[in-house]
């Protein structure tokens, strides 16, 4: 429906000003291709991820895991699996029951929103290796820095997770 | 098709490859799955494709630059960050809209800013954050994560 509402958007926006057919239809096209070369791929990985690593693993192994050990399995898991934020929700509160680090919650539910390997190929692909690369450290720096402060300063008051 | 292409494509074919030699029935669960999201993503991509085109196509560089290019400096990064906390779209699609702002004209920094909010943080699904993991949590998180995302963001422009 809203796919097609905006392709007729474009079509009378185009009609209007058929000056800017070609700049429209050329850019269209270009980012189309570039996405049809990469989508398939970036497709059949996440599949992979969703099917051959189960939350059942992640909740075991992040359960337990504790210091540097803890943050690397956190960034692991957090960069494999696929699916929106919002699905990693109650694996994080699975985890916390289970008693692992608030740090390593906050690390893993980071990575899972903006570092997973399917997500970077397609950044890869449209931003180049230099963009990607220099996002990627700087967000498993500040991600880990993050975990700590929000660790201490949910102990800070109470320590526990209401809800 | 660029090298980058190639080489994402070749890594999806050795796990694919891989998935097979461990598990027959496991890889093709997964590829089955593997085309449902495909199919499931297609009309969002083509509509985002199609907003990118008219942009690039109508809306002069010069516009553009002037909220989230060089003269608009920190404040035009704070507010693309604002706009991508708020927004509510696949991170996938993020990437070949955030290459279009560069294209006219934003700077490094608004669009690494930009795909951090816009996958970090998420105030539409605030609420269920809040009631799965606690107020507080969910607060602390989704705020500092946008202070990360600025410094991040500054970072990535001074480095590149």
């Amino acid at each position: 429906m809203l796919l097609a509402g905006m392709f007729i958007v474009a079509l009378i926006l185009v009609s209007i000003y058929p000056d800017r057919r070609g700049a429209v239809f050329n850019t269209s096209m270009d980012y189309l291709t570039e996405m049809a070369f990469i989508l398939p791929a970036v497709m059949v990985l996440m599949g992979l991820f969703s099917v051959y690593i189960p939350e059942e693993t992640v909740v075991k192994h992040l359960g337990k895991a504790s210091g540097s050990k803890g943050f690397f399995l956190a960034i692991l898991f957090g960069t494999l699996p696929t699916g929106p934020l919002y699905v990693a929700f109650p694996m994080a509160s699975t985890l916390i029951k289970k008693g692992a680090r608030i740090s390593n919650i906050v690390v893993f539910l980071s990575a899972w929103a903006c570092i997973k390997i399917p997500q970077e190929m397609v950044e890869l692909q449209f931003l180049g290796p230099e963009f990607m690369l220099a996002r990627l450290s700087l967000t498993i720096i500040f991600v880990g820095l993050m975990g700590f402060v929000i660790e201490w300063m949910m102990k800070r008051t109470n320590g526990v997770i209401d809800g | 098709m660029s090298i980058t292409a190639i080489l994402i494509n070749a890594f999806a074919l050795v796990c694919l490859i891989y998935g097979f030699y461990r598990d027959r029935d496991k890889a093709v669960k997964s590829l089955k799955k593997a085309a449902k999201s495909l199919f499931g993503i297609l009309p969002t991509i083509l509509i985002i494709i199609i907003i990118i085109g008219l942009m690039l196509g109508f809306v002069p560089p010069a516009e553009i630059s002037r909220f989230v290019g060089e003269q608009s400096g920190i404040l035009g990064v704070l507010l693309v960050g604002a706009v991508g906390a708020v927004l509510h779209i696949p991170a996938l699609i993020a990437f070949p809209l955030a290459a279009s702002m560069l294209e006219s004209g934003a700077t490094v920094m608004a669009v690494a800013a930009f795909i951090t909010t816009l996958t970090m943080i998420g105030i539409v699904t605030l609420p269920m954050e809040i009631k799965i993991l606690g107020k507080k949590f969910a607060l602390l998180r989704n705020g500092l994560s946008f202070i990360i995302a600025i410094i991040i963001a500054i970072l990535i422009g001074v480095i590149l």
